[in-house]
């Protein structure tokens, strides 16, 4: 048995554990030429660098805002979207709607790109030639720090709403149906059926999903950002994982990125910690 | 879903109705734009740009056959087929065993292996001590350097390692009693019985390397191994597309159609897979372990 886990282990020491041996370049002066363990150490000088710099509540903000944001507005959309799906008797219906809403969830956020400039480009974007048919003038929605991070929030709820609704559904599927038979029975409505029996059914996964992505705050969604942002919109579109790209790959700071990546990582790890305890106790399940 | 219906059904129904045809439609239109754009003939696009509906007869496949003419499109997708199914077979061989192995309770050290496991999921030390290692081990411009670093999912891991419990021990303990070591019974008893999980954890695999643009970005720099959304990308960011295909003053479709095609070209695969990876989710195999 432990011969069969032997390669996947090896393949963990390789390509999990060496970066994290060489994250100490965080504490040191990373030259090329020295290697990671030649480069002298210099403490937490890159860390005091970071968090002196104006950069540190820039792009903390942004990433919180963009975390925060996709969170408390996509949540109510997913359970609305999932207590509809429950409720229709139209089962051919829903089964069409459950397919479509999933989709977006496999796309790259190259080809979301694609599908978000025929919306919103300036010349051919539908929503642009609708606030023209109106008399307005068109916005240009990518690359205007205005509406840069709204296009963000939106094209993420867009995307991921659908398949986010798996969980609640799957939640609503597990409720006893006697529950549903009695309040017929005692002349319930729907209204009253979805505010007594569905909504206190589901809140355990709402608190879990909930939990988990506070544990995940600082994962703004890099991949989105990587593809959708450009130069005009980085005072507000820069999170944590662009920086450190920009920085580390693109300045050649290695230390620096590295370091502010191993501030995110230090964070992340304490706050899913964090989440993981909070859920044993509220919802007696953990999150792993 | 509700199989007892109150009194109040039929305006509510209808009202649930009207709420998932506007969710249907909100999901739906921006595909709608983007295929009329593609589609779109040149003296239509110049005179009244993309008109919401196209009529029948209008409809031509110029940008694509433009664009499939391109030996650069071609290359990339031959690129993002290998890079998709070396990367699946790979993810595969290593998930797999591993998934085997903790699914085995009483394993003496199974929680200090569960243990370096789940330590690589929680901790992430970030890009950069990622690249330093790729780069050292000379990976630049191989399909490897974008294959490895992701290539086991912890996630996908546990997932599968669900499933591996729930099966019935009585066949591996008569395979065992036949003297067959562990890999034979995994080989010929478990993966037999594994289909319907095997086929979706491959399934995400190939959606995640399908999709993958920043890593090829970042370590395919030879112009001759980008994927395809990698390709997409450059061509949609590129104003004049004079580096992709020959665009001029006598072309026949428009760059703003060239662009919508890549994206229904790119998209294609994946809404090939789609009804499969679909079958199983909504069969509801899957939902106990998705938790993101």
């Amino acid at each position: 048995m432990y011969l069969l886990m032997t390669p996947t282990l090896i393949y963990l020491l390789v390509f999990k554990y060496i970066p994290l041996w060489n994250a100490q370049i965080a504490f040191k002066d990373f030259k090329p030429l020295l290697g990671v363990t030649g480069s002298p150490w210099v403490g937490f000088e890159h860390f005091q660098t970071f968090v002196n710099s104006f950069y540190f509540s820039q792009l903390l903000t942004n990433t919180i805002f963009f975390s925060l944001a996709k969170l408390l507005l996509g949540l109510p959309v997913a359970i609305i979207c999932a207590l509809a799906l429950h409720e229709t008797v139209l089962r051919r219906y829903r089964t069409f709607v459950q397919t479509v809403i999933y989709l977006p969830h496999f796309l790259s956020w190259v080809i979301m790109f694609g599908v978000l400039l025929s919306i919103l480009s300036p010349g051919d974007g539908l929503l642009n030639q609708i606030i023209e048919r109106l008399g307005g003038q068109p916005i240009a929605f990518m690359t205007s720090p205005k509406y840069f991070r709204w296009v963000v929030v939106f094209s993420d709820i867009w995307k991921e709403t659908g398949w986010s609704t798996i969980l609640y559904l799957a939640a609503l599927l597990a409720i006893n149906p006697e529950l549903y038979e009695a309040a017929a029975v005692d002349g319930a409505n729907a209204i009253q059926r979805i505010w007594h029996i569905s909504l206190p059914g589901i809140v355990p996964v709402i608190v879990l999903v909930t939990l988990l992505r506070m544990g995940h705050i600082l994962e703004a969604g890099f991949n989105q950002i990587f593809v959708l942002y450009s130069v005009p919109v980085y005072s507000v579109g820069d999170i944590l994982d662009t920086w450190v790209y920009r920085q580390g790959l693109l300045q050649f700071k290695f230390s620096l990125a590295t370091a502010v990546g191993f501030f995110k990582g230090v964070i992340g790890l304490i706050l899913i910690l964090v989440a993981n305890r909070v859920a044993k106790r509220v919802a007696q399940q953990g999150l792993f | 879903m509700l199989q007892s219906k109150t009194r109040d059904g039929r305006w509510f129904q209808i009202g649930v109705g009207i709420f998932l045809t506007t969710v249907l439609l909100i999901i739906l239109i921006p595909f709608w734009r983007v295929i009329v754009t593609a589609f779109v003939p040149l003296d239509t696009y110049i005179t009244e740009g993309v008109p919401f509906f196209l009529p029948l007869k209008k409809w031509t496949a110029e940008a694509f056959t433009q664009l499939m003419g391109h030996t650069q499109f071609t290359i990339a997708l031959r690129n993002s087929v290998i890079i998709t199914v070396l990367g699946v077979a790979i993810s595969m061989t290593l998930t797999i065993p591993l998934a085997y192995g903790l699914s085995a309770r009483n394993l003496p050290g199974r929680k200090l292996i569960v243990a370096i496991v789940l330590f690589t999921y929680l901790f992430n030390p970030g890009l950069i001590p990622v690249y330093l290692l790729v780069t050292s081990l000379k990976l630049q411009n191989n399909f490897l350097a974008v294959i490895l670093p992701p290539a086991l999912s912890v996630f996908n891991t546990l997932v599968m390692m669900g499933f591996f419990e729930g099966l019935p021990d009585d066949f591996k303990e008569a395979a065992r009693l036949d003297g067959a070591n562990e890999l034979q019974v995994l080989w010929h008893v478990i993966l037999p019985l594994s289909k319907p999980i095997l086929l979706t954890i491959g399934l995400f695999y190939a959606v995640f390397f399908w999709n993958e643009f920043f890593t090829p970005i970042l370590y395919l720099n030879d112009g001759n191994l980008i994927p395809l959304p990698v390709l997409l990308r450059n061509i949609l960011i590129s104003s004049s597309l004079n580096e992709f295909v020959e665009y001029n003053a006598f072309s026949t479709t428009s760059v703003e159609s060239l662009k919508a095609a890549g994206v229904l070209i790119t998209m294609l695969p994946m809404l090939l897979l789609y009804p499969w990876i679909q079958r199983y989710f909504t069969k509801g195999s899957l939902v106990g372990g998705v938790k993101e």
